[in-house]
């Protein structure tokens, strides 16, 4: 019985809010999670004091790293005017703020705090590209750094396998590409708000413009099969296989059930919470797949009694196109050895029946990392209150979404069920 | 070699000392690589050293293109790529190395490919380090260079 344990009390989320995701040289993580925490003030439909809140719960990986700054809890309290509460970072790679989301419900259910903001928030852009793929090596496992592995290395190397064992290519990957790319620009918060045909139309309109030869593509897949418009990072990983180096925040307020009429009449529940841990690579029960988030799943559907088919969309962690594909796989949307068919045939575009990352991911909206996990689950907030614009998953009676956030070698997993009564 | 810890430490001494080196668990058998100082199958700390054959197959690779700090000091970059994987031992753990002798094209590489060890010595005195490679095991007598 153990991945059927439920809350101590119920949960919901009754505000949200997020900078927009980008690279800025004159914007730091203060500025970005003020913009993120003045849009969660706004989004309260009833008003919220910030006198209310008992405890902050922040993610940050790598700030120490990439900014020389660490001990991001009582800056950001600080910030927003609401010292002494008791302000906690939580660290947990790229999944590190679906962990300050995690430990907010349990800090309400426990019974011990009614209202409780999470957040996240991440400064990468003003490091080199070098230095970023170095820091967020950090979070691999010790044995994978040693020999020179990086992440997209990491999951190049889960692409191969995949591709082996299942018979799979990168044309299936570029099929996960497009989708989120197609996503994207109706996301007014994406680091990347353009088609993939958009970024050729552009790059044939400068060679056209400068005089140089003009390149020849027909279609989305002939530019991203062009390693002169689309080089390896970590082959078979190219640069479309990557999400952008980021900056930006998110923040949302949970509070207690039976409180959360009193500041919106349309509260978010959490149905499932669920949360695990693995091993890399050398150690892992396959390359295909992370125990981490299979671990993360059961424990989500065990307590909100729901199953991968009741879950109506998701956010996923697609750090990398072949990371979107083994999670669509081990939350259970498609079979293990399938996922690739099913993105091929278009079942998790927007309008498919199980859309994915209808905010165009990770991989277009931006990975700030920290600030990652509560993003996905504003996409969840935004899409099942209906305000999700040119977006918004056109099924009907939208009622359950669900977020699953990753960090390093799927060394930490979770997965979060969020309902709409 | 009784005496060491089974750490990072030691499998990394070994490794300067050309030995590819685990744990084996004395209750049930199972084999680690780099050595656990608890067996995760039966829970029991009771293990001992083994040398593993250091011949295995080739699992899972890429080829990176932008490296860590400590890869660019040793001339990697976009235009002189590296390879990396993970190589399954024939006695069953699988290992993270760097992947030497293969050939410049990652497309012609196969899953798969009989692989054995090669140890890298890297630097010079207190910055000498040895890293874990596997090279493609030669299949015909290799022709004088």
């Amino acid at each position: 019985m153990k991945n059927r344990r439920k809350l101590g009390r119920g949960v919901a989320v009754v505000g949200a809010g997020m900078s927009k995701f980008g690279m800025y040289k004159d914007k730091d993580s203060k500025d970005l999670f003020f913009e993120a925490f003045q849009e969660l003030v706004a989004s309260v439909d009833k008003g919220l004091d910030p006198n209310d809140i008992d405890a902050l719960y922040v993610g940050n990986f790598s700030n120490d790293f990439f900014m020389h700054q660490s001990h991001w809890g009582p800056i950001l309290s600080d910030l927003i005017g609401v010292t002494p509460i008791p302000a906690t970072r939580t660290e947990g790679a790229c999944a590190s703020s679906a962990l300050a989301f995690r430990e907010g419900v349990f800090a309400i259910a426990s019974g011990f705090y009614d209202m409780v903001l999470v957040g996240g928030v991440e400064e990468m852009s003003k490091c080199s590209t070098e230095q970023v793929a170095e820091g967020l090596a950090l979070a691999a496992v010790p044995y994978e750094n040693q020999v020179g592995f990086t992440f997209p290395g990491v999951f190049g190397t889960i692409a191969t396998a995949y591709f082996a064992k299942y018979g799979a290519s990168h044309e299936n990957l570029m099929d996960i590409t497009i989708k989120s790319h197609n996503n994207a620009p109706l996301n007014p918060k994406a680091q990347f708000p353009y088609t993939i045909r958009d970024m050729m139309n552009a790059k044939i309109e400068k060679a056209k413009a400068k005089g140089e030869p003009i390149p020849q593509w027909q279609t989305e897949k002939d530019f991203l099969r062009d390693p002169r418009a689309n080089p390896p990072v970590a082959w078979p990983m190219h640069l479309y296989d990557c999400c952008p180096i980021s900056d930006g925040a998110s923040c949302m307020l949970l509070v207690a059930e039976e409180i959360a009429k009193n500041f919106t009449d349309d509260p978010l529940y959490v149905a499932g919470i669920g949360q695990g841990s693995g091993r890399g690579l050398h150690s892992a029960p396959t390359l295909t797949s992370f125990e981490a988030t299979k671990r993360a799943a059961e424990e989500a559907y065990g307590m909100s009694g729901l199953t991968p088919k009741d879950i109506q969309f998701a956010e996923v962690h697609d750090c990398f196109s072949m990371a979107e594909l083994l999670h669509i796989e081990d939350l259970g949307f498609f079979k293990a050895g399938e996922g690739y068919k099913a993105v091929s045939e278009g079942l998790t575009r927007l309008d498919g029946p199980k859309p994915i990352n209808t905010s165009g991911g990770l991989k277009c909206k931006g990975h700030p990392v920290g600030a990652t996990g509560v993003s996905q689950l504003i996409e969840v907030w935004n899409q099942l209150r209906n305000k999700a614009g040119k977006r918004q998953v056109p099924i009907k009676n939208l009622r359950i979404g669900a977020a699953h956030n990753l960090g390093g070698t799927g060394g930490t997993s979770t997965f979060t069920i969020l309902e709409r009564r | 070699m009784g005496n060491r810890a089974f750490s990072d430490i030691s499998y990394q001494q070994f490794l300067a000392e050309e030995k590819l080196m685990g744990s084996k668990c004395n209750k049930c058998g199972a084999v680690y690589v780099p050595p656990r100082p608890i067996c995760t199958e039966c829970r029991k700390s009771d293990l001992q050293w083994a040398e593993v054959s250091g011949k295995g197959k080739l699992a899972a690779f890429t080829c990176i293109s932008i490296g860590p700090s400590f890869m660019i000091a040793e001339g990697y970059d976009r235009k002189n790529p590296y390879y990396v994987g993970v190589v399954e031992l024939d006695e069953g753990p699988r290992v993270d190395v760097r992947l030497e002798g293969l050939q410049s094209k990652p497309e012609s590489i196969k899953v798969g490919t009989p692989m054995t060890v090669k140890f890298l010595h890297r630097g010079e005195g207190d910055s000498r380090k040895t890293y874990l490679a596997f090279e493609p095991v030669q299949t015909q007598p290799s022709v004088a260079r």
